[in-house]
């Protein structure tokens, strides 16, 4: 049952006055960044700020258009419009243009497009559409590897533009399937594997998985039932390990200790595995997981870290960790920005007074570094006020989600909220040096045409969808 | 989540009121304006030949630097009179900084030289906005091996958008050398930061020059080269145009690899450098074209080595059977020398006879083995293709051809699948046709031939200061032929030299047992190009040359004495028979006079 709504007097104009005040303050701090004296007038389409006022005049008639179309349109398209997407990340793997490394941009004329930015919309309508279609307390290993498979494809392709803070945002949409009833097991599997990530840079791998092994036996150890197993298993694979790592080169083979250790650990673990399955032993059950998947993860972590990631995603991780000091290389852009930052003080230096967002110090200074133009100039009052900003902006966005009746309205707010948070939480923490450089924006204040409208879009989208929440009955 | 929020958001709040309040380190006083970033440029990595003989280092040069945001009204005049430039070319060049940034400095007046530098450097205070950035400028002690070593030019545009580690008016290599090992020759620029007031004066480092980093020195290289042999080479081909390529066969090292024309490479450095470019590219006889790397030939007759190696392979030859010619009147090919007939492998390499080696070919491509002409076709062409032809060597040549070894589907094109047999394509046999070689090649068939069956890829770096070996100096290439195919082979090429009737004959030198081939170029043009290839000394080869002089006829009128003197200079360090160098360097094989005009 549906009934007609005003939705221009439900629209939530709370959300649009926050989305205008930053969209307005990002214009006023890429002037200042952007800023020539040789020509100086804001609609100087040769210079950003020019450019941007295109691209918001531009946003604000999709935000309109959004707004003339029929609310069920958005649920009607979401599989067509994720399909397209996926076809322009492909082809832009083969066609696409390079900038700054990344192959991630179409040029259309004089004009180019970053389509991994609408990808995120395209996954978060995707998602919405699939996880309101199904039951919803009722997960089985089919739902998971769709939902996978929307959320990871894109993210697949966007990394092989070499776009990887893109491809990182994808995660975010994990928020998502917490809030709609994903157990919080994968929460704590999350910080764990987080935990045992810095680990495996901050103690050599050897240690840290005998380490993990301990653990894990002592563990299983605590319960009074059938210790001999366990003994066996035990010295079994510390003799077997001595065994192979001693006699190896009797069968000429010339594999490590760690291979030795870890290979056997995991062959132990399975056995009192399929013992604990068998007759029911759950601390056998859990402590062999564990052991079996911590153990893959810290040899997988060590693989990728020198095999597959490139020098400086290496050493951008090791300058976060504090193992490695690199002033003109990688902590370069964080020494430059928080100087910019820091330089600003309590009130800042002033509209268009800020020198080191000016002189190419900081790098990205209108894009993904837009932040420091506004600690610098505008200072600490500059500062929190946008923190200030995005905290009731996200929260707003979380209370219109909830107040939705439509699963799908209520799922596709979390999705765009969870994305717009985790460019918050990243650009902001990079600029200020808590995370490490991952290139992305900050939502409607940094120089670009693609990330703005792509963000426009997807809150407008929703605050459509709001508009008419009314429309079904509860 | 509204928690996460908010405690994520109060952790920004902390951290920023540490990084903005709290911290005192990031603040610029009052009275300082800004901080002044000044590049260190790191000396550019030097080249040096084989034995240790230096071939490029720098020099220095000033570039006279403006930010246009820290200028303040000053004495034009005099300035311009100082850096030598007049007052309009001065405005119009602060006008130019002005458009490109009112922040970043700009290049307003280049490579300045020490004496002017001094001057400037005592009235620079009067003038804010202005410093001076050194930098370096290549220099050439020899003016010698232009093209392999290449050129050092100011980064365009396009390389800037590509490359983040350049800024404008920084330098890199375009060609050559200097283009190939870029990475390792430029070093890694440093920075050192330093406050600056309002009067451009420098108040100081910046937090105790904590972020100041040193620039790091380019890597030396050592190039495979040989000096006073390319010096020689360049001078053998003086008036003549053509190239030289010499390598070393058991490494593949290039020991020499000339290009005639040549030019001088201190034109293409500093502030002439747009200007003599310019006038280079006019020439009609291309001195800035890497022949040795780039034209690709007709081999002639050194194609036949090959054709004989493969009909040995194949088994349809063996250094005992012996053909009927008749001389001028052979069909279908004619054979331009007279001799005894019928003729065996070993002398109709010596005398290079054309019905011999079109008999041989046509048994390879009519052998009862293979059901289809295409597949003894294809079989012949993979055994070509193992000599490292039609392929690029893929090492560290800027821009090598590919040179060409016809396919199936071209001739199944052109005659149509059942219409064409050996008849066909005759002249393959004789390395005439469709067969193309760059000299680059040919030095390498030669190379191949003297290691009996394999070689490893020509190259240019012997060794990188602080690198192991290159990668590319591992490989190694086997050729399809076997080993003991190369005997009768070599034997034919040492008859060229030693025997009586040999094509080289003239040029023996019984001190070095030499072995080679002559090859005459078909050009439709002009006069033929004239082609040689050798080794030597036969058992122990330490030099494998090809030589390729244009329109000059027969190939033992000049490109043998020429290959014949190069590698006696290389293996003996002198000349013999100076009657022959002095032909050589008198004559005049050049189409027409035609000077380089060059600015000072």
């Amino acid at each position: 049952m549906r009934r007609r709504v005003n939705y221009i007097q439900e629209m939530d104009w709370l959300t649009v006055l926050l989305y205008l005040l930053m969209v307005g303050f990002g214009l006023v701090n890429i002037y200042s960044s952007a800023y020539n004296s040789e020509l100086p007038s804001l609609f100087e389409t040769s210079q950003r700020y020019g450019k941007q006022i295109l691209w918001i005049g531009a946003a604000l008639v999709f935000a309109i258009v959004i707004f003339l179309i029929d609310s069920r349109f958005y649920s009607f398209i979401a599989y067509p419009f994720y399909l397209l997407m996926m076809v322009v990340l492909v082809f832009i793997i083969f066609f696409g243009i390079e900038v700054n490394a990344a192959k991630s941009w179409i040029e259309i004329g004089s004009f180019r497009i970053q389509p991994a930015e609408f990808g995120k919309l395209a996954v978060g309508l995707a998602l919405a559409k699939y996880l309101s279609s199904i039951s919803l307390n009722a997960y089985t290993p089919a739902t998971f590897v769709r939902i996978g498979a929307i959320v990871f494809i894109p993210m697949l392709l966007v990394l092989m533009q070499n776009d990887t803070g893109s491809a990182l945002v994808y995660f975010s949409f994990i928020m998502v399937l917490y809030r709609e009833g994903l157990s919080a097991n994968f929460l704590w599997i999350g910080l764990a594997s987080v935990f045992l990530f810095v680990m495996s840079f901050m103690v050599p791998i050897f240690f840290l998985a005998l380490g993990i092994i301990v653990a894990a036996y002592l563990y299983m150890l605590i319960t009074p039932k059938l210790i001999k197993t366990k003994w066996v298993v035990g010295l079994v694979v510390i003799g077997a390990f001595f065994l192979a790592y001693y006699g190896q080169s009797f069968l000429d083979l010339n594999f490590t200790a760690y291979f030795w250790l870890v290979s056997l650990s995991i062959g132990g673990a399975l056995v009192l595995l399929g013992y604990g399955w068998w007759y029911r032993v759950k601390r056998f059950v859990q402590g062999s997981l564990v052991l079996i998947f911590s153990l893959l993860f810290v040899s997988s972590v060590d693989f990728v870290f020198n095999e597959v990631l490139e020098a400086h995603q290496q050493n951008r991780i090791l300058v976060l960790l504090g193992k490695k000091s690199d002033p003109q290389g990688v902590e370069w852009n964080v020494i430059q920005s928080k100087i910019a930052i820091g330089s600003g003080g309590l009130a800042g230096k002033g509209f268009l007074n800020g020198t080191q967002t000016k002189f190419d110090f900081v790098p990205e200074q209108s894009t993904d570094f837009i932040f420091c133009t506004v600690g610098e100039e505008w200072g600490y009052i500059g500062t929190s006020a946008v923190i200030v900003l995005f905290v009731i902006f996200l929260l707003r966005l979380i209370y219109l989600a909830e107040r939705q009746r439509s699963n799908f309205n209520r799922i596709y707010g979390w999705g765009i909220t969870s994305v717009f948070f985790f460019h918050f939480a990243v650009n902001i923490s990079m600029t200020i040096g808590l995370a490490p450089v991952i290139g992305i924006p900050l939502p409607f204040f940094s120089y670009g045409g693609s990330s703005l409208w792509a963000f426009t879009i997807m809150l407008f989208i929703f605050l459509r969808l709001d508009s008419t929440r009314k429309e079904f009955l509860q | 989540m509204g928690a996460i929020i908010v405690i994520l958001a109060l952790i920004m709040l902390i951290k920023l009121f540490m990084i903005q309040m709290v911290d005192t380190r990031y603040k610029i006083s009052a009275q300082n304006n800004s901080q002044r970033h000044v590049t260190e440029y790191p000396a550019r990595g030097l080249i040096y030949d084989r034995q240790g003989a230096l071939m490029v280092y720098n020099q220095a040069a000033y570039d006279l630097m403006l930010i246009p945001r820290e200028m303040k009204a000053f004495d034009t005049l005099e300035l311009a009179d100082v850096v030598g430039i007049s007052v309009d070319e001065m405005k119009g060049g602060i006008q130019k900084a002005k458009r490109y940034s009112r922040y970043k400095p700009s290049v307003l007046v280049k490579q300045l030289n020490t004496e002017t530098y001094a001057i400037l450097q005592e009235k620079l205070y009067k003038y804010p906005g202005f410093f001076v950035q050194t930098r370096t400028l290549r220099k050439y002690p020899s003016p010698i091996a232009a093209n392999v070593l290449g050129y050092v030019g100011e980064v365009d545009e396009k390389w800037l958008e590509n490359n983040a580690y350049y800024q404008q008016g920084d330098y890199a290599g375009i060609s050559g050398l200097e283009k190939v090992y870029e990475e390792m020759l430029r070093g890694k620029k440093g920075v050192s930061i330093y406050l600056v007031n309002v009067h451009n004066t420098i108040q100081g480092s910046f937090m105790n020059g904590q972020y100041d980093t040193a620039a790091i020195a380019g890597r030396n290289l050592t190039t495979t080269l040989d000096l006073e042999l390319q010096a020689y080479g360049e001078r053998l081909m003086q008036n003549k145009i053509g190239s030289i390529v010499a390598i070393e066969p058991e490494t593949g090292e290039i020991l020499a690899l000339v290009s005639s024309p040549i030019y001088d490479p201190n034109l293409l450095v500093g502030r002439v450098r747009g200007q003599n470019y310019r006038s280079l590219q006019a020439d009609l006889n291309k001195p800035l074209y890497n022949r040795a790397l780039m034209a690709q030939y007709p081999p002639g007759s050194t194609f036949k080595l090959i054709t004989g190696l493969v009909g040995l392979q194949e088994g349809v030859l063996n250094p005992g059977i012996t053909y009927a010619c008749s001389g001028p009147n052979s069909l279908p090919i004619k054979c331009s020398h007279f001799h005894d007939t019928p003729i065996g492998l070993i002398h109709s390499i010596e005398e290079s006879c054309n019905p011999y080696f079109w008999k041989v070919f046509q048994s390879v491509m009519d052998n009862q083995a293979y059901p289809k002409i295409q597949d003894s076709f294809t079989s012949w062409r993979n055994h070509v293709m193992s000599f490292g032809l039609n392929q690029k060597f893929q090492t560290d040549l800027f821009s090598e051809s590919r040179g060409n070894i016809p396919d199936i589907d071209y001739f199944n094109r052109y005659y149509g699948e059942k219409g064409w047999r050996a008849l066909t394509v005759r002249s393959l046999s004789i390395g005439q046709g469709e067969i193309l070689l760059t000299p680059l090649q040919l030095a390498n068939q030669a190379a191949t031939i003297a290691n009996r069956g394999y070689f490893r890829p020509p190259h240019l770096v012997k060794q990188i200061d602080g690198l192991d070996s290159l990668e590319f100096q591992k490989e190694i290439h086997r050729t399809t032929i076997h080993p003991e195919h190369f005997e009768p082979i070599i034997e034919g090429m040492r008859l060229v030299y030693a025997g009586d009737h040999g094509t080289a004959r003239w040029y023996r030198n019984d001190s070095i047992p030499m072995a080679g081939k002559t090859g005459t170029a078909e050009n439709p043009h002009g006069d033929d190009h004239s082609i040689f290839i050798a080794f030597a000394p036969i058992d122990n080869p330490r030099i494998a040359i090809s030589v390729i002089v244009e329109n000059s006829g027969f190939g033992s009128t000049w490109a043998v004495p020429i290959a014949t003197l190069m590698m006696e200079k290389y293996l003996k360090g002198a000349i013999s028979r100076n009657w022959v160098e002095t032909r050589m360097l008198e004559g005049n094989l050049m189409p027409k006079p035609d000077p380089v005009e060059v600015a000072e």
